[in-house]
């Protein structure tokens, strides 16, 4: 068997949050931190609250920067070093290749739950009627009630809302795939939709980080557990 | 490791695609700290970038300077033309400078009133424009205005009545239809939700990122909502007492902010 390609590989990060308006507190975060994740890999990150998990996760997103090291994604042929990358470059990668789900629905006002789900699929230039079939597979997978699909999400319970995020987050087939609790609070049944989910990207090859809190999660889909505090 | 792996920070194809404006140490002020200095930047076609800051932070100055419509100190912002090629826009032709601005260009002001004419009917409003850059066909400019009146959401029946008999959101959309009608590569945005309803803001917000991503524009906003620059905005230039104190990807700005003073901005948000 050869060896799958690389896709995520983390060297000597830092990263400490300096609060200038809060007397110039500065708390280190991440130190020395290192990661390789290859395609078809899911790394599940754990640790203590604080300990820096989401993080590292936004850091690999490039939500958050990072005072040293280096973090390269595979885009393609490509390793591309986002800690000093453009910010048109980061955004071509999150458009097709780095996906990132939270529990949090950033609601775009107005906008219908489907066209919400659709949106990250249609940029990439798919026809709209293959991102709407995709769209609703996705919702009724994650027991989203038909009746709300072409209603604005902003109204929705909590749960109904992560749902819909996680349809959004799934819709494209990204080759990268940064989960960050997306599983939290959800109930048993969702929770083993979101589990075939994984396992369905996984199987397609995408490299996955996750933070999840729920143990049967964490089981079901990490091929390898590393503690925050390690790496 | 991983040497023979192609490293893609900003090279290769990413260099090949040429700005189409560069601004460089342009400076403009009108006293000590009233204005803005030390300007430096790139905007790439299809890029939202996102001017922000508190009031007198030179923001608004800044994007008359970008706009030619103020001449800075010194300084140069050159502009890639689709007419007359690469041009600086402080050392060219003030003809050339018209032409841009109602043709390539778009400006959509804070006050509707300053970019509609209030005493002609909306659609000539957005038909001046057409006329401007040598449509003459009556049929056809109403035609396109009608459109464009569909587009952002006006009903075609009010094409005939005038801006001050609109709300003020219409006559916002309405400015907005009449800057896009010539199909411009580049808009300037000053506070183009300022001063409007909550509800009206959001239907405005997002009628200009639909048209933004299908247009491909590439704009320049300035705006002191931080939520306006995270909807619409592919990167940030965070301005203070007209200096850029921090600049970058916007939910990284927003999110992990670096200055102090970015820091003070974001902080001070009220969390719902």
């Amino acid at each position: 068997m050869t060896a799958n390609p690389l896709m995520i590989d983390v060297s000597g990060v830092e990263k400490a949050f300096t609060l200038h308006n809060q007397g110039g507190a500065s708390f280190g975060v991440l130190d020395n931190a290192s990661l390789q994740v290859q395609a078809g890999e899911c790394v599940v990150l754990h640790g203590q609250s604080g300990a820096g998990k989401s993080t590292f996760l936004k850091a690999l997103y490039a939500n958050y920067s990072v005072d040293g090291g280096a973090i390269r994604l595979r885009d393609g042929e490509q390793m591309v070093e986002i800690t000093s990358a453009l910010p048109r470059r980061i955004i071509a990668l999150r458009r097709q290749t780095l996906g990132y789900v939270s529990q949090f629905l950033r609601v775009i006002p107005r906008v219908p739950t489907l066209e919400v789900v659709m949106q990250p699929l249609l940029d990439l230039g798919v026809d709209a009627a293959i991102c709407e079939a995709k769209a609703k597979d996705l919702l009724q997978r994650l027991n989203v009630p038909e009746r709300l699909w072409s209603l604005a999400p902003g109204t929705f319970s909590g749960g109904e809302q992560q749902r819909v995020n996680i349809a959004r987050g799934f819709i494209v087939d990204y080759p990268i795939l940064l989960l960050d609790e997306p599983t939290a609070s959800l109930d048993a049944t969702n929770r083993k939709v979101v589990v075939e989910l994984i396992r369905e990207a996984k199987a397609r090859g995408a490299a996955v980080v996750g933070i999840f809190h729920d143990e049967d999660v964490r089981e079901a889909v990490a091929d390898r557990l590393v503690d925050i505090k390690a790496i | 490791m991983n040497t023979a792996v192609g490293l893609l920070t900003s090279t290769s194809e990413w260099q090949d695609i040429a700005p189409l404006l560069s601004v460089r140490e342009l400076n403009k002020f009108y006293a000590p700290g009233k204005g803005c200095g030390d300007i430096n930047f790139d905007l790439y076609p299809g890029e939202v970038l996102g001017i922000v800051g508190e009031s007198g932070s030179g923001k608004s100055t800044l994007l008359s300077c970008l706009s030619a419509r103020l001449t800075p100190d010194s300084g140069n912002v050159i502009y890639n033309s689709e007419q007359f090629g690469e041009m600086d826009l402080y050392d060219c032709e003030e003809s050339m400078r018209r032409v841009l601005m109602r043709s390539e260009w778009g400006i959509v002001h804070q006050h509707a009133r300053d970019g509609l004419r209030m005493n002609v009917s909306a659609g000539a409003n957005i038909g001046e424009r057409l006329m401007a850059v040598g449509e003459r066909h009556y049929g056809q400019i109403r035609t396109k205005a009608e459109e464009w009146l569909t587009a952002v959401e006006i009903d075609t029946g009010r094409i005939d009545d005038r801006p001050s008999q609109f709300s003020g959101g219409m006559q916002q959309r309405l400015q907005i239809a009449r800057n896009l009608v010539t199909h411009p590569k580049l808009i300037f945005m000053d506070e183009p939700t300022g001063g409007l309803d909550v509800s009206v803001q959001a239907k405005l917000l997002d009628l200009l990122r639909n048209l933004v991503s299908r247009l491909g524009l590439s704009v320049i906003i300035v705006t002191h909502d931080l939520a306006v620059a995270r909807l619409l905005a592919h990167r940030l230039m965070v301005m203070r007492r007209g200096e850029v104190v921090e600049t970058g990807l916007t939910d990284q700005v927003l999110d992990d902010p670096q200055h102090p003073y970015t820091q003070l901005l974001v902080s001070s948000i009220l969390q719902n």
